[in-house]
C-alpha cells in the first residue's frame, strides 16, 4: 500500500474521462431521453384529446340521428296529410263531375222529350185536322182554317 | 493453486497482492491497476459513445435501454440531492458510478485465471508474473478519484461563496465567538479533509478486504469452489454498493459545496 505515481496516472485519466462524458456522452444520451419524454407526454396529452373529441362527436352524432328521425316523423305526418287531402280533393271533385254529368244528362233527356212532345203535338194536330176532314167532309178547307187549327195546336 | 504448490499460503497471498510495477520510488507505476482502470474506463466511454453517437429519440434499442437506464439512474440520483444548476456534476457522477462498478466487478475475475492466462500465452515462470487486476483494491486508484472530487469541491466552494466565504465558513462555525475561530478552523479543516479519505479508504478497504478474502479462499484446496462462489454472490452486493456509495457521497459533497450558509 504505497503511493506513487500511480495516482497522478489515474489522476490524469479520471480528468480525461470525466469531460470526455460531459462533453460527448451525456448531453446527447440525456437529450434523446429528454426528447423522446416530450413526444411520449405530448402522444399521451393528444390520445387524451382525441377521446375527448370522439365522445363529443358521438353525442353530436346521436343529436342529429335523433334530430333526422323527428324530421323524417314530421315529413311522413305531412305526406300523410296531403294524402288525405288529396283524396278528398279528388272525391269532390268526382262528385261535381258526377254531378255535372246528371245534370246533362237531366237536360239532354229534357230536350228529347220537349222535342218528342212537339213532334206528338204536330202529329196530334194532323190527326185532328184529319179527324175533322172526316167529320166534316169536304166542307172545310184546311188551308182557309189553318189559323183556328193552328191555335188548338198551341193549346194542346 | 496447483502449480502454485511449492509456495507457502503466505507467499500465495503476498504474490497476489503485490503489483505489476514500473519506475523506482514515487516514480513507480503500477502498470496492472492502472491498466486496468483506463482499459476499463475506455470500455466505459466507448460503449456509451457509441449509443450517444446513434441514440435515438424513438424506439430504443436493447443496448441504448440498457444505457439510458444507468443514465436515468444516475440522474434522478444526482436531482434528488443536488438542487442547482451545473453541467459537470451528473456527467461526472455517471463517470465514477460505472467506472467504479467496472473496475470492482474486475473483483468477480477468478483470482488465478488472469496469471495463469499469460503464463500460458508468454511462457513466463508464474512465480514472476505479477498481476492485480481490480483497480479498485489500490489505494491510488481510489485516492486519486478522491483528490478529484476534493479539488472540486474546493473549486465549487471558492466559486460559490467567493474566497472570503470559502474562509469565513471553515472558520466562523460551529462556533460563533471570535476567539473560538481558530478552534473552528481545525475542525472543519480536518472535517473537509476527513472526506477525500474517507471517500477513498472507504472503497479501497471494501474491495481489498473482499479481494483477500478471494486469496484466502482460493488456499483451502478442492472446497475453495462452493465458497468461491458464496463469496461471489455476495459481492453482488458489495460491488454495485460501493460504486453507489461513491457516486452518492461526491454528489453530497459538491451539493454541500454549493450551498451558501
Amino acid at each position: 500500500m504505497d503511493i506513487n505515481a500511480t495516482l497522478i496516472g489515474q489522476l490524469v485519466a479520471f480528468v480525461v474521462f470525466v469531460i470526455f462524458c460531459m462533453k460527448f456522452v451525456w448531453p446527447p444520451i440525456v437529450g434523446a431521453i429528454e426528447t423522446r419524454q416530450k413526444t411520449i407526454a405530448d402522444g399521451l396529452a393528444a390520445s387524451d384529446r382525441a377521446a375527448k373529441d370522439l365522445e363529443l362527436a358521438q353525442e353530436k352524432a346521436t343529436a342529429q340521428l335523433k334530430e333526422a328521425k323527428a324530421q323524417a316523423a314530421e315529413i311522413v305526418e305531412a305526406a300523410k296529410k296531403r294524402e288525405a287531402q288529396i283524396v278528398e280533393e279528388a272525391a269532390e271533385k268526382a262528385q261535381a263531375e258526377k254531378e255535372k254529368i246528371l245534370a246533362a244528362g237531366h237536360a239532354e233527356i229534357e230536350t228529347e222529350r220537349n222535342q218528342a212532345k212537339e213532334e206528338l203535338r204536330q202529329q196530334v194536330a194532323v190527326l185532328a185536322v184529319a179527324g175533322a176532314e172526316k167529320i166534316l167532309e169536304r166542307s172545310i178547307d184546311a188551308a182557309a182554317h189553318s189559323d183556328i187549327l193552328d191555335k188548338l195546336v198551341a193549346e194542346l | 493453486m496447483s502449480s502454485a504448490a511449492e509456495l507457502t499460503s503466505q507467499e500465495y497471498i503476498r504474490h497476489h497482492l503485490a503489483n505489476l510495477t514500473v519506475g523506482e520510488g514515487f516514480w513507480t507505476v503500477h502498470l496492472d491497476s492502472l491498466g486496468w482502470s483506463v482499459f476499463l474506463g475506455l470500455l466505459f466511454l466507448v460503449i456509451f459513445r457509441s449509443v450517444a453517437k446513434k441514440a435515438t429519440t424513438g424506439v430504443p434499442g436493447k443496448l441504448q435501454c440498457a444505457v439510458e437506464m444507468i443514465v436515468d439512474f444516475v440522474d434522478d440520483s444526482v436531482k434528488s440531492t443536488f438542487h442547482g444548476k451545473n453541467p459537470l456534476i451528473a456527467p461526472l457522477s455517471l463517470t465514477i458510478f460505472v467506472w467504479v462498478l467496472l473496475m470492482n466487478a474486475m473483483d468477480w475475475v477468478p483470482v488465478d485465471l488472469l496469471p495463469h492466462l499469460i503464463h500460458w500465452v508468454s511462457g513466463i515462470e508464474l512465480s514472476h508474473i505479477y498481476m492485480k487486476p481490480v483497480p479498485t483494491t489500490d489505494p491510488n486508484i481510489t485516492f486519486a478519484l478522491a483528490f478529484g472530487v476534493f479539488f472540486l469541491v474546493i473549486y465549487y466552494s471558492i466559486k460559490v461563496k467567493g474566497i472570503g466565504g470559502f474562509i469565513k465558513e471553515l472558520t466562523t462555525q460551529p462556533f460563533g465567538h471570535w476567539s473560538l475561530y481558530p478552534v473552528n478552523f481545525i475542525l472543519e479543516t480536518v472535517t473537509m479533509l476527513a472526506r477525500p479519505l474517507s471517500l477513498a479508504l472507504r472503497l479501497f478497504g471494501n474491495l481489498y478486504a473482499g479481494e483477500l478474502i478471494f486469496l484466502l479462499i482460493a488456499t483451502i484446496g478442492l472446497f475453495q469452489l462452493p465458497v468461491h462462489f458464496l463469496w461471489a454472490a455476495f459481492h453482488l452486493l458489495v460491488i454495485p454498493l460501493q460504486a453507489f456509495i461513491f457516486m452518492m457521497l461526491t454528489i453530497v459533497y459538491l451539493s454541500l459545496a454549493h450551498e451558501d450558509h
